[in-house]
């Protein structure tokens, strides 16, 4: 249980800490809080010749959120403080509720938002309410910046759309538009400290009691966290009824694409994306009305 | 290449050089020969290596050494410094019967102090929370979830006795 050999960076600027990924290459890892990245090196699954460590940044801790464009969480914020942030509880409550799913205290005091999408686990909890929300990621190279939508940046298990040299350094939700609500669930093998079996999140958006607007992503039963793009479409310009939520289950268990793995069984998978897609529908419909 | 870090456990300073690859808790156990905080799975599932750096609890197994330059570290050790008189939480353990074997028990009293710090009256819903994902085989976690309560009611009689001073 010996860590492999690296050496270790700490940069203060996010400008070092690009140089230092162009100079050391292809073997430079980026860490934020380390709670992936360490126990990949122990299980000897990640060798990285260097370490460059983002935490010394004092730039990209910051949780912001502005009326006018939403809320930005740089990739050092970390899991408990997002959970816990006033703004975050009050218009994203369906991301602080994937948060307070995930780990165990020390590890929400440890690992970061950020962290969790760059590891591109299919099981990541940020990311199904994250995408449902309409989050953008912020890239950051040595001549420039881009950002893509979260759902393009996820390649397949632990693969993502960040080039060699480019560090995230934030994400950006929109403001929750009117009339709309998130929602999470998830269900694992025990009630905390495990890793979702499956989890939906759900964002949706009404006019009246017709749903305008639908988004659906579920995770753990594909290859990345997927959007349930047929079920969104069979949810939305419809009238919401007990009938039309008992289908969207069904549709969503038929296009999830599970595999069977030490957590629970394909089949298992399928039946409860059903279930869970109907209880975030209904817990997303019920926020969305109230507010 | 060895980094040289300063940082303080338990009140000490210390100026050390670190291989980047050591772990805070093989420094803290092996370096400066604080074993109580304990080594269990490696990946931040048990909770039996926790320990506060800064305030706030981490899993010392997955801390790189490196990273607590500057940093104010706090152990089990660091709870009652003098030796003699247990800390409330100590205390409420050793008289609840919440320690059997006791590898849990220094990552649980850690995170009890981390609950406390931010909850001072937590519920016993709180308490659980709090402590989930700090495993123990012995006790079955009725005894160390009474430990917590039983810790926060006399910490809070304490504060309420200071303040009337």
């Amino acid at each position: 249980m010996r860590l492999p050999r690296f050496e270790y960076f700490a940069p203060k600027t996010l400008k070092e800490a690009l140089n230092l990924l162009a100079d050391q290459g292809e073997g430079a890892h980026v860490m934020a809080g380390g709670t992936d990245i360490v126990v990949k090196m122990n299980h000897g699954r990640l060798k990285p010749k260097a370490i460059v460590a983002l935490e010394a940044i004092d730039e990209l801790d910051h949780i912001h959120f502005r009326a006018t464009d939403g809320l930005t969480i740089g990739a050092t914020a970390r899991l408990a403080d997002v959970a816990s942030h006033p703004d975050v509880l009050n218009h994203y409550p369906a991301l602080a509720e994937a948060i307070l799913t995930m780990a165990n205290v020390e590890v929400r005091n440890m690992g970061t938002v950020v962290g969790n999408l760059c590891n591109a686990a299919p099981s990541a909890d940020c990311a199904p309410p994250l995408i449902v929300m309409g989050a953008q990621v912020v890239l950051s190279r040595l001549n420039g910046e881009r950002s893509l939508p979260l759902d393009q940046f996820f390649k397949g298990p632990g693969l993502t759309a960040m080039e060699p040299g480019e560090v995230v350094t934030s994400i950006s939700v929109p403001v929750p538009p009117a009339g709309s609500a998130a929602s999470y669930k998830r269900i694992s093998g025990r009630c905390g400290v495990d890793i979702a079996a499956v989890g939906v999140g759900a964002m949706v958006m009404f006019d009246g009691d017709i749903c305008k607007e639908a988004r659906i992503v579920l995770g753990a039963v594909a290859p990345i966290p997927m959007r349930a793009t047929k079920t969104e479409d069979l949810v939305q310009g419809r009238q919401w009824t007990p009938d039309l939520i008992e289908k969207a289950g069904q549709e969503a268990s038929e296009e999830s694409k599970p595999i069977s793995d030490v957590r629970a069984s394909a089949q298992w998978r399928k039946a409860m994306v059903a279930v869970l897609t109907r209880r975030v529908l209904q817990e997303a419909q019920a926020r969305a009305t109230r507010s | 290449m060895k980094h040289h870090i300063k940082f303080k456990v338990n009140g000490d300073e210390y100026s050390l050089a670190v291989d980047p690859w050591r772990t805070l808790n093989e420094m803290l156990r092996e370096d400066l020969n604080l074993t109580g905080t304990k080594l269990g799975c490696g990946t931040g599932d048990c909770g039996a290596c926790s320990v506060m750096v800064d305030g706030r609890t981490v899993s010392s197994c997955l801390t790189l050494a490196v990273s607590v330059d500057g940093k104010t570290i706090r152990t089990v050790e660091g709870l009652a410094p003098s030796g003699e008189e247990l800390h409330p939480i100590q205390e409420a353990f050793v008289k609840t019967g919440a320690i059997q074997c006791g590898f849990c028990t220094s990552g649980m009293e850690m995170a009890a102090l981390n609950l406390l710090s931010k909850n001072p009256s937590p519920t016993e819903k709180e308490i659980r929370a709090g402590l989930s994902g700090h495993l123990c085989r012995c006790t079955g976690y009725n005894q160390i979830v009474e430990a917590v309560a039983v810790a926060a009611e006399k910490m809070r009689q304490t504060r309420l006795a200071e303040e009337e001073k």
